[in-house]
């Protein structure tokens, strides 16, 4: 399981893809945390004398974890779309079901080494508001919580993205629809505020990062999380294994 | 008798209405080469794919070493290696690294994983090539990495499918080369539809057409199936044909031409040694004999045929 893992990532990283991704983020979110230190430079001296007011981490850190959360929506579906959808359109799949893993070693594999990525790339956003710490003081807790945050949702995000791969033979279609669906749970609880949207505020992918980001680590948010996750990887097991009964 | 390696019972797949494979039985001996030999879309592939655990079958069983291949699915498998008939390959990584890997994920210790890949490597003789990218080898070498990865963890049995398909004369007598040595080590089934290759090959063979074992026999049997009743000769004086044709078992003698005829016997009663005594006696200077013998070919037609008519 490790094994996939590792040969996932390495296998990344030797396609320009990953690395585009990468530098591309990192430079359109670097820019994004210059123009949040910006305003912050410009508002200082006001909010310097209201008691409680918002501090250096509400201000820059946290918007940005929030861009950040924006922009991986748009990322993620591409690179899960080659986990399974270019494995079967280069029929190398046989390789892995002919090789003594069960079904779920192999959706495991394939799901650390794609989240394991993605965790690098949490780690390079968060060390922008981490080097402020040179000049300043800053809400470890707070920040904490909000990486906690992004770090479920994008597991989320490649669980969905695995599921949507392991549907369809061509990576292009997976990517659509894994970005379709990622977006529209992100837009789920706009659908009026009625009492009937309980349920889709509650489906939302994005009601349940804002507590975390406001420094509010409940529960019910992370077992959300971790269910999407657990749902879709058991899901991608099952369809992948009824396939060879097809 | 010893335990087959690998044993299917009733093997039967359908894809909707359609009946890719019926109704299915056979075994592999340890050592054998199994060739499954069968015309395009005759169900050779997809019964390959059942054997290897790719596609699970809609009815029967498959036993591999002792293990059920459907309910012990990883025990099973660890005993098989197989090559699709489109090697599966990570083309970005070079050779040694994906050999590695597949070491890795056929669960060779990584105390052990070193010496299997150095082995496979050899044995494949891709040593020149160990540190390319698979994507800028040619077809035969990218072949090759195909058969090593399905023999890294030494399995029990080797599945090959049609794994000459698409290469050069060359490579084609290469990957035949190889085939052999691994048929010295391992059980190997074999599908394809060119019949000199099973002939070269295998030991056993099995003909399949539209999803049903029509034919299972050993080589020697098959070439008893070709081995047709009648002779070639050339003789530099002939006598006339009606000398020839009061030959013992004789039945009918055709007149070819330069002094060439062909002698129809009755299977049963070969008159190649009365024809060469009877040369020598009467000085009709024998200059050529051959037993004719039927293609695998017409064989193979004969059978299939057959088989359409009743």
């Amino acid at each position: 399981m490790l094994t996939l893992a590792k040969n996932e990532l390495y296998r990344l990283f030797l396609s320009p893809l990953a690395w585009i991704i990468l530098a591309l983020t990192q430079l359109i979110l670097a820019y994004l945390f210059l123009t949040h230190i910006d305003y912050f430079v410009q508002i200082q001296a006001k909010i310097a004398t209201i008691p409680g007011a918002p501090g250096l981490t509400e201000l820059v850190a946290i918007p940005l974890l929030n861009n950040a959360a924006t922009i991986l929506l748009l990322i993620t579906p591409l690179i899960t779309m080659r986990l399974i959808a270019e494995e079967r359109r280069n029929e190398s799949l046989p390789l892995l079901l002919s090789a003594p893993l069960s079904m779920s070693q192999i959706v495991l594999g394939k799901f650390i080494g794609t989240f394991c990525f993605l965790l690098l790339l949490v780690i390079l956003v968060s060390l922008m508001p981490l080097s402020l710490t040179v000049g300043s003081n800053l809400d470890f807790g707070l920040l904490l919580s909000g990486m906690l945050g992004l770090t479920l949702l994008l597991s989320s995000f490649t669980a969905i993205g695995l599921f949507l791969s392991s549907l369809t033979k061509q990576p292009a279609i997976a990517s659509m629809t894994t970005f379709a669906s990622l977006f529209l749970l992100w837009i789920i609880d706009w659908a009026g505020n009625s009492e009937s949207s309980g349920l889709f505020s509650w489906l939302s992918l994005l009601r349940h990062y804002q507590p975390l980001l406001q420094g509010e680590v409940n529960s019910s948010d992370i077992s959300y999380y971790l269910i999407v996750t657990t749902l879709f990887l058991i899901v991608t097991i099952h369809h992948l294994d009824s396939e060879r009964l097809k | 008798m010893p335990e087959p390696l690998l044993t299917s019972r009733e093997l039967s797949r359908r894809f909707g209405d359609n009946t890719a494979v019926n109704n299915v039985s056979f075994s592999i001996q340890k050592g054998e080469v199994l060739g499954f030999l069968g015309p395009n879309g005759a169900g050779k592939s997809t019964t390959m794919k059942m054997l290897s655990g790719n596609l699970a079958p809609s009815q029967g069983e498959i036993f591999i070493n002792g293990y059920d291949l459907l309910s012990q699915p990883k025990q099973a498998k660890a005993h098989i290696g197989y090559l699709p008939e489109q090697p599966p390959l990570y083309k970005e990584l070079t050779v040694k690294e994906f050999l590695s890997f597949c070491a890795q994920i056929n669960q060779i210790p990584s105390s052990k994983a070193k010496l299997a890949v150095d082995t496979v490597i050899e044995r494949c003789g891709l040593d020149n090539v160990t540190k390319r990218l698979i994507a800028n080898l040619s077809k035969g070498f990218q072949q090759r990495v195909g058969i090593a990865q399905a023999i890294i963890h030494a399995p029990a049995v080797v599945i090959l499918d049609e794994p000459t398909s698409g290469l050069d004369p060359i490579q084609i007598r290469e990957i035949r080369q190889l085939i052999r040595d691994v048929a010295n080590e391992h059980s190997v089934i074999l599908s394809t539809h060119i019949l000199p290759e099973v002939q070269m090959l295998c030991d056993r063979v099995q003909i399949i057409n539209q999803g049903q074992l029509i034919l299972s026999d050993t080589i020697t049997g098959l070439s008893q199936h070709m081995q047709s009743s009648s002779l070639l000769i050339e003789l530099t004086s002939p006598p006339t044909i009606d000398i020839l044709n009061d030959i013992n078992g004789v039945i009918k003698v055709e007149a070819l031409r330069e002094n060439k005829f062909r002698l129809h016997y009755q299977p049963d009663t070969d008159p190649t040694d009365i024809l060469v005594s009877s040369a020598v006696q009467n000085q009709w200077q024998l200059k050529l004999l051959t037993p004719e013998q039927h293609s695998l070919e017409d064989v193979f037609m004969k059978i299939i045929q057959t088989e359409q008519v009743t």
